[in-house]
């Protein structure tokens, strides 16, 4: 360990909250009527308590029993969530002891289309049982809580940390952690990993080679580090370590504005910035009781979609590479570059344009937007299908990718798996069917499913998922955009136009509170969630009332992948765990947060 | 360095005029005391040249760099957009992309750089052969950019020395390619920062 030492015990002077008035959900009634139903199937005991006025249905769960509560909601087929979506902590220093922190569950269930959100209040001294014998996929979430929290999960195969470095000291996320308090890492310090091995062929004559991939490895593509245990060619065990890109993006949305949280938000799936951008605006706008205008959600909707291309684009193209298939890297790269184009002519940045506000949009868009967007979307599918012809009838390339990787459906929902993945192994699930948003309920198109769940699968169902975006944005354009401003029009949430601040006093006045004071949404906490490039991406949002959000969650959809990682390639070769790694699409910005 | 003062009207502020160190000096053509008045012999007209040695030798590295792409985050998407199809960075020859140290003379330092990746991208600096050349593209890898925050690194130069800084969030790929070629200046003039 560092020799480096600081106690961090800065008591939480916050400012005092300026917005007292309490968050009130559109539809809390139904949920809460939900929730209560929810109690009765589970056997009214005594000992859950609902949470009332909430967006989902809110249980309040001792922590000692959340074990078989967790269990109850995934197997009683009347309530079936099987799907593990998030687990996350909420540090309240002001409480008792023993129930500083809130550890917030929430589950999925595919069957019924419904959420529901378990709290669980523990304290530092206290430890909570792993849920991991139930849902796997919440193996890397409690070690995060744990990473940030210091929240011990008793029963966890593995609890270390996984975002932050080994020499670091404290638990950054608490909030009497210094933001800007750095620990050194050197060399010495760096853990060497040791991938479990089944034991069974222990008594082979080969010799067992360790090997370390990354975190500079240019199939990694960067900030992954994964060890292999080797028998000849056959990885018989294997463990990932994260956190090379751990950019504290929690911590920082803390200590910002909420309007300033946007620019971090394009920096966690950085392939796909507009749909982070709106995830996190129409978290806010839900939290604020506000909706965009009509004009604003349909540019949103048809960049969303032109980004969900580019990010297939990029997953694809890089894939490929790995594969050794460079052409179509230069293929794919084109119309991503025309796509940026499209994007720049929009605001003026490419990759990470920070486009929208809340409320709507930064600015509008050029005259000749409709125009610019026909013409990629006529020359998008060229591309697609040049690419098309190449590879997926290509012998080598099929053979490279033919049960590689391979995941079952059952495996993948425990895992927590969504999106291109999750839809690989012929699970429907897309948010934008399930719970739409921007309007996506009255557009036409379909999603894709493809059988098997292996390499070739999420190749398949990204190809097609593009043409379903092409599809989805020749119906937007056909419906032309709406007429009237981006933005709401109200000087608490949105800066008046600048040639009014200049002009009239009452706008000025405006502009200066804004700037100082911030947007200060209600008291209250809530949930939304997008259809991202990789999957779900969520943002959990608890407002205070103050100018800073008192913490804000996002739900990485990689991250739950990615945990399932070192289980697929298991009898696999290295040349097989790089095509299904590439094929997983993990973006290190958004695995890291 | 000589102070003089110039005649500039209503100034008191004195300008220093620097003494050239003679023709040329931009470009490293250093001329020692004495030997610009130096007569050549003109025995063979014009048939030779004559030159440093190392002036050649740093003209052959600046056109012909391997660049490593120490790629973390947002940055190494737009280097790829560098060196894909549409900016296309082998047009001044530096396409040639390492993905070992050994066999690179260039890191470009893409993206951020955490305290978790500090030891590695050390490292990897580290096995690289001399000369060696270290490009910080983007705010993030040049000073922290707007992560003040407690797992990253504020710039990399606390941990190795960089010779170009590529400011952006992230560099639009004509920002890289001007880094590059302020680099193949700096390598001409047989710089080298350590």
């Amino acid at each position: 360990m560092s020799t480096l030492t600081r106690s961090s015990s800065i008591p939480y002077t916050g400012p005092a909250p300026t917005n007292r008035k309490p968050y009130v959900v559109a539809d809390g009634t139904a949920m809460d009527s939900r929730g209560a139903e929810i109690i009765v199937t589970l056997g009214s005991p005594d000992w859950i308590v609902q949470e009332k006025g909430q967006d989902l249905p809110t249980l309040l769960v001792p922590r000692e029993r959340i074990l078989e509560i967790l269990k109850q909601l995934k197997e009683d087929p009347a309530l079936a969530f099987t799907m593990p979506l998030d687990c996350f902590g909420v540090d309240y220093p002001g409480r008792k002891r023993e129930e500083r922190f809130d550890v917030i569950y929430q589950l999925y269930s595919l069957s019924k289309n419904e959420r529901v959100r378990l709290k669980v209040r523990t304290g530092a001294e206290q430890s909570i049982p792993s849920s991991y014998p139930i849902f796997k996929g919440l193996d890397w979430f409690e070690r995060e809580v744990f990473d940030m929290f210091g929240v011990k999960f008793e029963g966890h195969p593995q609890l270390r940390r996984i975002l932050c470095h080994e020499a670091f000291q404290g638990h950054p996320l608490r909030k009497d952690y210094d933001p800007a308090q750095r620990w050194i890492l050197t060399e010495k310090d760096v853990a060497i990993l040791t991938p479990e091995v089944d034991d069974e062929e222990e008594d082979s004559d080969h010799e067992r080679v360790t090997l370390n991939l990354g975190p500079s490895h240019p199939a990694t593509h960067g900030t992954l580090r994964i060890a292999v245990t080797l028998d000849g060619e056959t990885i018989v065990g294997a463990e990932t370590e994260i956190g090379y890109l751990h950019r504290c993006f929690e911590k920082m949305a803390e200590t910002h504005t909420y309007q300033q949280v946007i620019p971090f938000t394009d920096r966690l799936n950085y392939m796909s910035a507009i749909i982070n951008n709106v995830g996190y605006c129409m978290t806010v706008e839900k939290l604020l009781g506000i909706e965009a205008p009509p004009r604003a959600q349909h540019i949103r909707l048809m960049l969303s979609e032109f980004m969900r291309i580019a990010d297939h684009l990029v997953c694809i193209g890089t894939n490929l590479v790995d594969m050794g298939a460079l052409t179509n890297f230069w293929y794919l790269f084109q119309p991503r570059e025309e796509i940026y184009g499209l994007v720049e002519a929009c605001c003026g940045a490419r990759l990470l344009p920070s486009y929208t506000r809340i409320g709507g949009l930064a600015v509008d868009v050029p005259e000749n937007f409709l125009e610019m967007a026909q013409t990629l979307v006529n020359k998008l599918p060229q591309y697609i299908n040049d690419v098309d012809k190449l590879v997926s009838r290509n012998k080598i390339f099929l053979d490279r990718v033919t049960g590689v990787g391979a995941i079952s459906a059952e495996d993948a929902i425990n895992y927590g798996f969504t999106g291109p993945c999750l839809r690989a192994c012929g699970v429907p699930f897309d948010v934008r069917k399930a719970s739409p948003y921007l309007g996506y309920e009255t557009y036409d198109f379909d999603i894709p499913i493809a059988e098997g769940g292996d390499t070739l699968a999420r190749y398949l169902v990204r190809m097609e998922e593009m043409r379903q975006s092409l599809r989805i944005l020749q119906q937007a354009i056909d419906r032309g955009l709406p007429e009237g401003p981006v933005i709401v029009d109200d000087p608490y949430i949105a800066a008046p136009p600048k040639e009014k601040v200049y002009n009239e006093m009452e706008s000025l006045i405006y502009h200066f509170k804004l700037i100082m004071h911030g947007i200060q949404p209600p008291v209250g906490e809530t949930y939304f969630q997008v259809e991202g490039g990789n999957g779900e991406l969520g943002f959990h949002i608890v407002s205070d009332g103050t100018k800073n959000p008192y913490r804000v969650r996002v739900r990485p959809p990689c991250f739950a992948i990615y945990q399932a990682f070192r289980q697929m390639i298991k009898g696999q070769s290295i040349a097989d765990a790089v095509a299904a790694l590439g094929s997983l699409n993990i973006i290190a910005g958004e695995l890291d947060h | 360095m000589a102070i003089e003062k110039l005649d500039v009207e209503n100034s008191i502020i004195q300008r220093k005029v620097g003494q050239p160190p003679g023709e040329q000096a931009d470009k490293g053509l250093i001329t020692l005391p004495g030997e610009s008045a130096r007569q050549l012999p003109n025995d063979l007209e014009s048939s030779y040249m004559t030159t440093k040695l190392d002036s050649m030798v740093n003209w052959a590295r600046s056109n012909s760099l391997w660049p490593l792409p120490f790629g973390t985050a947002c940055c190494a998407i737009e280097f790829m957009s560098m060196v894909s199809s549409h900016y296309d960075i082998s047009r001044f020859g530096y396409e040639v992309v390492r993905f070992s140290p050994r066999q690179a003379d260039l890191i470009i330092v893409a993206g951020t750089i955490v305290d978790k990746m500090g030891p590695v991208l050390r490292k990897i600096y580290d096995q690289m052969p001399e000369p060696k050349y270290v490009i910080a593209m983007g705010a993030c890898a040049t000073s922290g950019g707007f992560y003040r925050v407690y797992h990253v690194m504020q710039g990399i130069d606390e941990i190795i020395p960089v010779d170009i800084w590529v400011p952006g969030c992230p560099p639009t790929p004509e920002g890289l390619m001007y880094g590059i070629l302020k680099l193949k200046e700096k390598i001409e003039r047989g710089e080298i920062r350590r």
